[in-house]
């Protein structure tokens, strides 16, 4: 028969070019996070290029290269409190636009989707223009304010769903039963938006930590992490800062692990319980 | 906040001259009403017809335009939600879905700090026979159990007056049937004042001492069950609360006792003191069960009305009794409801038939001629939104 062979090839083409083509989208993807973890384990000099042996040096003597340390903790501590700041404002912005009428309420909800969409290099050359004619001198509290005006926009989107999604008669509920508003929103509002709150500062922290655009704008003398690289990159960057991207790395993924894993077994639990 | 000790009982609820503006329209225009205490009241009425928002305002969530609240004597009018002596439950119950049934129960007596929240939210779990569940979260529960907790959570803090919306209105029909019991129990054993809101007039009057059937924004009519049922003044109570056919004529002749209006060539009596509107064109009626189908026509009779023949157009078997719809020419349709004290169906479609009523069955209503058709629309409208599981027959309008 003919067709016999014919359908056969496409069946073992479609069997096996879906993994191959998968295999390669993954490599290609992987190849330079692989080779950041695999180069903080190089016995490097100052140029981290070539592969020079493995050592586990980097790994305990991480702040030993000049500036590593000092720009993550920059980093650290203006992804913190950039955080904590916009995930405050963002929340109550959040409630304020979804449970009170109030005027240019459409307008606010609008001008917040802004700073999302604006080129970050307008962002920070805006923000940069406005703290010259300012007088402020740039430094860690300049880019903590910069961080925040722009985390403050992804956190209103993302809570602004949760609260939606809450339904208005709970904290009716709370107030029929004899809360104060105080009362109202910290035992039911907050436990409630938790998760969304929550999501919305990792968010924020994440972006935080990762700008290099807006920062480089606003940051005078002062060095983040990124930017440390960016800089470094021209006279080559030291094995202690991939060993800091490869910590940054294990401990996010340990952490969306733990999470999955208690979610499944909070799923099972509830499952069992019905 | 409120006291940390319970209210001893009841208290009586008065609102005076209220009315509610919303941005674009007005819920309430005026709204009167007074419900005594340990009462079990029943504001009855569509969606849409303020129902609602009278419930919303005595709790405080919302705040009225005009006019003032008054609960046990006490104005009201412009304290917070937490500071009345008033709980709800809500339509959607509103659990908290974060904590446990117990902490659900508990929250008021917390809140207010009041001795032992444990033990007492545990009675108010047994009275309502949930205190096995007491540390699951609500989501775990089933529709009829979140309902009780929801009652519990209310009854908990023993309210001067317990506000219920549409508290039923999620249940399945045999579920439902059992709660209104159930309620009705509990109100008589703790005393308490309740506020009921619904739009299911048989929850209405299955439950309720006195009822206050509202539409738009207005109390059409207030009274006990069967006073509203058996004499209704106005064409929408009486569709809304169950079925009437009602018949527009002129006053043709007045005695001390009775008033005849022409219908055609035929004439329909009814008491004068049961007719509100004594001259000119006026609406009269009688509810569908109180007609007797006869198959030959019947000897004239005094104090009783006959309206005949017509022909039988439809007849819907409904087990208990069976609903005949017949065509009497200068009447119109009329609607029959007969018990089946034999097999099935008297008659059948086609059949030429006479229905009777005694006079004293029979109403007047208050409603001028133009007011009886916007009256008898808003009824069909309201029983096309009913979800109470029967099936509504369009009103029946004889202008």
């Amino acid at each position: 028969m003919p067709a016999g062979p014919r359908r056969r090839s496409r069946i073992r083409f479609r069997g096996l070019g879906l993994p191959i083509y998968t295999a390669l989208a993954l490599i290609f993807l992987l190849i330079p996070i692989a080779y950041t973890f695999v180069f903080s384990f190089n016995n490097s000099g100052k140029l981290n290029i070539a592969w020079q042996g493995f050592t586990l040096d980097k790994w305990t003597h991480v702040c030993d290269a000049q500036g590593v340390c000092e720009a993550f903790t920059n980093s650290i501590i203006v992804g913190v409190v950039a955080t904590v700041l916009a995930t405050a404002l963002g929340t109550a912005i959040a409630i304020a636009l979804v449970r009170y009428r109030f005027r240019a309420r459409s307008l606010i909800s609008l001008l917040l989707f802004l700073p999302m969409a604006t080129p970050e290099v307008v962002l920070g050359a805006g923000l940069a223009a406005q703290f010259l004619s300012l007088g402020v001198n740039k430094g860690l509290g300049t880019i903590i304010i910069a961080h925040t005006m722009f985390c403050i926009s992804f956190v209103v989107v993302t809570v602004k769903a949760r609260v939606s999604s809450l339904d208005p008669a709970l904290e009716e509920a709370g107030r029929d039963l004899y809360g104060s508003a105080a009362a109202v929103f910290w035992r039911i509002t907050f436990p409630l938006l938790v998760p969304g709150i929550a999501a919305a500062a990792l968010l924020s922290f994440a972006l935080s930590f990762d700008d290099f655009i807006i920062t480089n704008f606003n940051s005078g003398a002062v060095d983040t992490f990124p930017k440390f690289i960016y800089i470094a990159a021209a006279r080559g960057i030291p094995a202690e800062a991939n060993v800091i991207a490869s910590a940054v790395f294990i401990l996010a993924i340990v952490i969306v692990v733990v999470a999955q894993v208690t979610r499944a077994a909070r799923a099972k639990r509830l499952a069992r319980l019905h | 906040m409120a006291t940390g000790t319970f209210a001893e009982k009841g208290a009586d609820l008065e609102l005076v001259g209220i009315q509610k503006r919303f941005p674009g329209f007005t819920a309430i225009e005026s709204l009167d009403l007074f419900i005594p205490e340990g009462s079990f009241f029943a504001l009855l009425g569509p969606s849409g017809c303020g129902k609602t928002t009278t419930l919303r305002l005595v709790a405080g969530l919302e705040e009225p335009t005009a006019g003032r609240i008054l609960i046990g004597g006490k104005d009201v009018t412009s304290t917070k939600p937490f500071q009345r002596p008033v709980n709800t439950v809500f339509q959607s119950y509103a659990l908290f879905p974060h904590m446990t049934v117990l902490e659900n129960v508990a929250f008021g007596l917390r809140r207010r700090s009041i001795a032992s929240p444990v033990e007492k939210a545990h009675e108010a779990l047994r009275l309502v026979e949930l205190d096995h569940l007491a540390a699951r979260k609500p989501g775990s529960l089933s529709g009829g159990q979140q309902q009780r907790v929801a009652l519990a959570r209310a009854i908990v803090n023993r309210p001067a007056l317990l506000l219920l919306d549409e508290p039923l209105g999620a249940l399945d029909l045999k579920l439902r049937r059992q709660m209104q019991l159930e309620l009705k129990d509990i109100q008589t054993e703790v005393g308490l004042t309740f506020l009921h809101v619904t739009h299911d007039q048989e929850e209405a009057m299955t439950m309720a001492d006195t009822i206050a059937v509202m539409n738009k924004g207005q109390i059409e009519q207030m009274g006990a069950p069967e006073e509203l049922y058996e004499l209704p003044r106005t064409a929408f109570v009486a569709n809304f609360l169950g079925q009437s056919n009602l018949f527009t004529g002129q006053v043709s002749g007045t005695t001390p006792d009775a008033l005849t209006v022409a219908l055609g060539s035929a004439s329909i009596t009814v008491p004068v003191a049961r007719a509100p509107r004594r001259s000119g064109t006026v609406t009269v009626g009688v509810r569908p069960e109180k007609l007797t189908l006869l198959t030959s026509a019947p000897v004239a009779e005094a104090g009783r009305n006959v309206l005949g023949s017509g022909r039988v157009v439809d007849v819907s078997f409904s087990g208990v009794s069976t609903q005949y719809v017949i065509a009497i020419p200068g009447a119109g349709d009329v609607v029959v409801f007969a018990q089946n004290m034999v097999f099935g169906p008297v008659v059948h479609v086609g059949a030429e038939v006479w229905v009777s009523w005694a006079v004293e069955h029979g109403f007047g209503l208050e409603d001028a001629p133009d007011e009886v058709a916007a009256g008898v629309h808003d009824a069909a409208v309201a029983a096309g939104l009913d979800d109470s599981g029967f099936d509504s027959e369009p009103a029946l309008e004889k202008a």
